[in-house]
Order: C-alpha cells, then structure tokens, then sequence
C-alpha cells in the first residue's frame, strides 16, 4: 500500500472537478458552504475583500482555526500558506488537512522561490495567469492549478483574461510542430517535457479551477464555458447580501454551465452582490496576480 | 438503451472517456428527462454531500429510486458508493440526501484525510488476474452488508471494497484512474 502518490494527489482535484471552492474564516461560514454544496472549502485568516481593505501582512490561518474549521464539516479542508514558506506548508501537512494553496492573496514570504512542493506529501494547488507559469508550478509539484484572476475585487475580468490565455494557449500548441515546440517552451519559460505533454492531451497535466473576482452566477458558469474545470469563491459569497443563497446559486450555476434557463433561475432574487472594484483604480503594488513568477 | 454518466459533480468525463473506448455512447445526466432511455447509470466520484445536494434539488431521487436496480442498473464509484448505501455513518451534521437503495452500511472518509489516501493492488476473484490497482482517495469503506449483497473484493486486511446486489454496483475506490477498463466492462453486463 503507498500513500501520498502523484496519483492521489492529482485524484482528490479529479473529485473536486465541476465543484464550488469556497472560502471561509469561521467553522460557521464553513457549515453553510458545506450547505450549500461547496466541493470543499478554504480556510483563511481573512477573505481577500478584507486583506485588501484593511492592508497589512496576510499570513497561513491560526492552526486553532483550521482544526475548528476541520471538525465542522466533511468535506476537504484547504488552507492558505504564503508563497515559498514552507514552514507554513510543514505546519498545515502537520494539521492533517486536505490541500494546500500557495497563494498570491497573502502577502509573499519568498519573492524569488516558491516551495519545493515534491517534498510533501500533502497536494498543493498553485496560481498561474498562462501556461508557462502554470507548468512551472506543476514542475515544482503543484497538483492542481487555478488561475489567478485578482482577488477580492468581485471583477471577473482578469480570471477571464488567465484563462482565455491558458485555454487559447493549449489551442495553439495543438497545432504546432513538434519541431516548434523547443523554442515555445524556452520562450513561455517552461519545462520542455510538460509543454510537449499539454500539445498531446490537449489540456494541462492537472486539474485547473478559475479564481479571483467571481462574484455571481453567471461568472461561475462564463468560467465553465471558457473551458476551467471548477470554481474558487471567496469574497463573493460572504461579503454579499445573501450568502447561503449566493452560494447555492453558484453551485447549482457550476453544474448547469450550459444551461441559460437555469442560470437565469437560479440568479433571482439574490440581494446584493459584493461591491466590486474596477482593475484599474487599483494601485500596481496592490496587484495580487503580479505576485508568482 | 443508452449508458448514463451522472454528471452533477465529479469525475464524470474519466468515467465518459472509458465508456467511449468500449464503444458505448454515454450521456451526461444533470436533469430528470435525461435519465428517459438510459439503462446503465455510473454515479462517479466527488463529493456525496454536493451530488445529494443536488440529486435533490433537481428532483432526481425518486425518480432514480424508483428504477434502481430493476430496468436501471447503477455503479458508484466512491462518492457513488455512498449514495447508493442503506445506511451511511458519519455524515455531515443536519445529513445529507442519498438514494438509500442498496442493503449496505457505508463510513464516510474511514481511512482519514488526504494525507491517507492510498493506492494498492486489489485481486477481484472475479474479474481475474491480473489484480487491479486500487486507487482510494478519502475513500468510504462498506462495514457491513446486507442478505442478498455479494462481497467481490476486500483489502488484505478485511475491509469490503466492492459488493454488488442484483444490478446494483458499489466500489470505494477508482476505477474509472485507473487505466483498467475490466470493471466498467463487467457493470455493462450487468
């Protein structure tokens, strides 16, 4: 019997597939995402819309928390830790939780290397705005990616924009050369052996979510379409008017993604979504995508 | 008559791509209607919780219960499992809709978080040599099985892992990764 194989690192994301990842701070939040149908949930010190307005440095949860959080619900529990500490990472294996993310939404701890992710036996989910970063962090062992979108903005534009690159990217891999495929892998900075990997399957090694700035029903299921295998939410079911009908609508969204009577069923009657934040008001520094290399 | 792939949640298109290679044409059932000419249905891997959820919410129980393993033959895989189970131990808190169809008693995550999933070779008397690889990730385990299920494979140390009663199929691990098609083949049969 072997435990912790690629295997089952990559298969738990495989289960999560056409799911809802939903973040939460508090045992309670995490009891009415499980409610409402989240595949899994993300335990965090602050959801993003928070990290944003108040500032500060953003860090890996109270472990008091993340055990709370564990005994609320059975579904997987994730939790945040900050880029390239690892410590962080050794501290959440050590909790016994489900996946960790490497995440661009708390504030770096290594602004040169991320964490040596073969090293654990615990799967880690990573941020990529395009293939060459999203098969850098597989090379590093992600085994689940999502793209970076921007976080807390309830502005769906930017997770569009990732994954409209890593999709249009695959495309246009499938129709290149073999003979072509060396210098696309120096030039997208990228192991030569994944990219060769991604132009056969047609798709990336792992699964891959779309997150940052989903915010209603109709982001979820416009994800979907563009080709993700599942959702992040964060800040755009507990900072609205509604959660537990938000979240459900997100869910049920996720599932009938081509289904435009239900989307618009499920959509009324919401109250109000989180107030969103236009992209370009948002000082360079306060970039979270920019964060990740 | 049509193989369906229940596809709410999970790993329905691993399951879709093997049905494919065998020649099967599967359909993807996310409503009622699309259950109408199906006489196989697989209920993949995912979250029980999320799939009951929904099961429910789109009224799809009674009409999967009302033709379970009659003219509806049904396999869950992990998830699939738990749906299909009598009785389910550790659910989560205010419970959670299934199908309740098959005399088995079913633990949720019995073998701990992620950090215990596994994989191992599983000899399946039935489906012959070679033993198949198991792939369990938080996976369920079958604690006891009812009159008229027949068990067809247990972990070394005596854990059940797949049953089968008439036309219903419950395996805790997964198939469907495995890159080994005898299971799907033996539920088309079915």
């Amino acid at each position: 019997m072997e435990k912790s194989t690629w295997t089952t690192k990559v298969g738990l994301a495989q289960m999560l597939k056409g799911g809802v990842i939903m973040d939460v701070v508090t045992p309670e939040q995490a009891r009415i995402a499980e409610e409402a149908g989240a595949v899994a949930v993300m335990a965090l010190e602050r959801v993003p819309a928070d990290i944003r307005a108040q500032g500060g440095v953003a860090r890996m949860s109270a472990p008091e928390l993340i055990v709370a959080i564990k005994e609320a619900v059975t579904i997987p529990v994730m939790a945040k830790a900050r880029i390239g500490h690892f410590v962080e990472a050794q501290v959440l294996e050590a909790l016994g939780i489900d996946y960790i993310d490497e995440s661009e939404v708390l504030t770096p701890a290594d602004e040169e290397h991320h964490i040596n992710k073969h090293k654990f036996n615990i799967p880690f989910v990573c941020g990529c705005r395009n293939i060459g970063e999203g098969l850098r962090r597989v090379a590093e062992g992600a085994a689940m990616l999502r793209t970076k979108g921007e976080a807390g903005t309830g502005n769906v534009v930017e997770a569009v924009r990732h994954a409209r690159a890593v999709y249009g990217e695959i495309r246009r891999l499938q129709s290149m050369g073999e003979d072509e495929l060396f210098v696309y892998a120096k030039e997208i900075q990228a192991p030569y052996e994944l990219v060769r990997q991604v132009a056969e399957m047609g798709r990336m090694p792992v699964v891959n979510f779309a997150a940052g700035g989903i915010a209603t029903p109709a982001d979820a299921a416009l994800m979907m379409q563009l080709g993700v295998d599942g959702v992040f939410v964060g800040s755009g079911i507990f900072k609205s008017g509604n959660p537990m009908q938000r979240a459900r609508a997100i869910v049920e969204a996720t599932t009938h993604y081509n289904d435009p009577e239900i989307i618009a069923h499920v959509s009324k009657g919401l109250g109000e979504a989180m107030v969103g934040i236009e992209i370009s008001k948002i000082p360079a520094e306060q970039l979270m995508a920019q964060r990740g290399w | 008559m049509a193989v369906g792939v229940l596809a709410l949640q999970g790993d329905f298109r691993e399951h879709a791509a093997v049905l494919h290679q065998l020649g099967a044409a599967p359909v993807e059932v996310r409503l009622p209607r699309q259950l109408a000419g199906v006489s196989h249905l697989i209920i993949p891997g995912g979250e029980s919780t999320t799939i009951g959820r929904l099961l429910d919410r789109y009224e799809m129980l009674e009409p999967i219960r009302a033709r379970a393993g009659r003219d509806l033959a049904i396999w869950g895989t992990c998830a699939g499992t738990i749906l299909l189970a009598r009785q389910v131990l550790d659910v989560k808190k205010g419970g959670q809709p299934t199908l309740a169809v098959m005399d088995i008693t079913v633990r949720r995550n019995a073998y701990g978080s992620q950090l215990d999933s596994f994989e191992t070779l599983l000899p399946i008397p039935l489906l012959g040599e070679p033993p198949l690889r198991g792939i369990f990730i938080r996976a369920p385990q079958i604690e006891t099985v009812g009159k008229g299920v027949e068990v067809l494979a247990r972990l070394e140390e005596g854990a059940i892992v797949a049953a089968r009663q008439g036309r219903l199929l419950a395996t805790t691990f997964h198939p469907e990764l495995a890159a080994d098609d005898r299971v799907h083949r033996y539920f088309l049969e079915l």
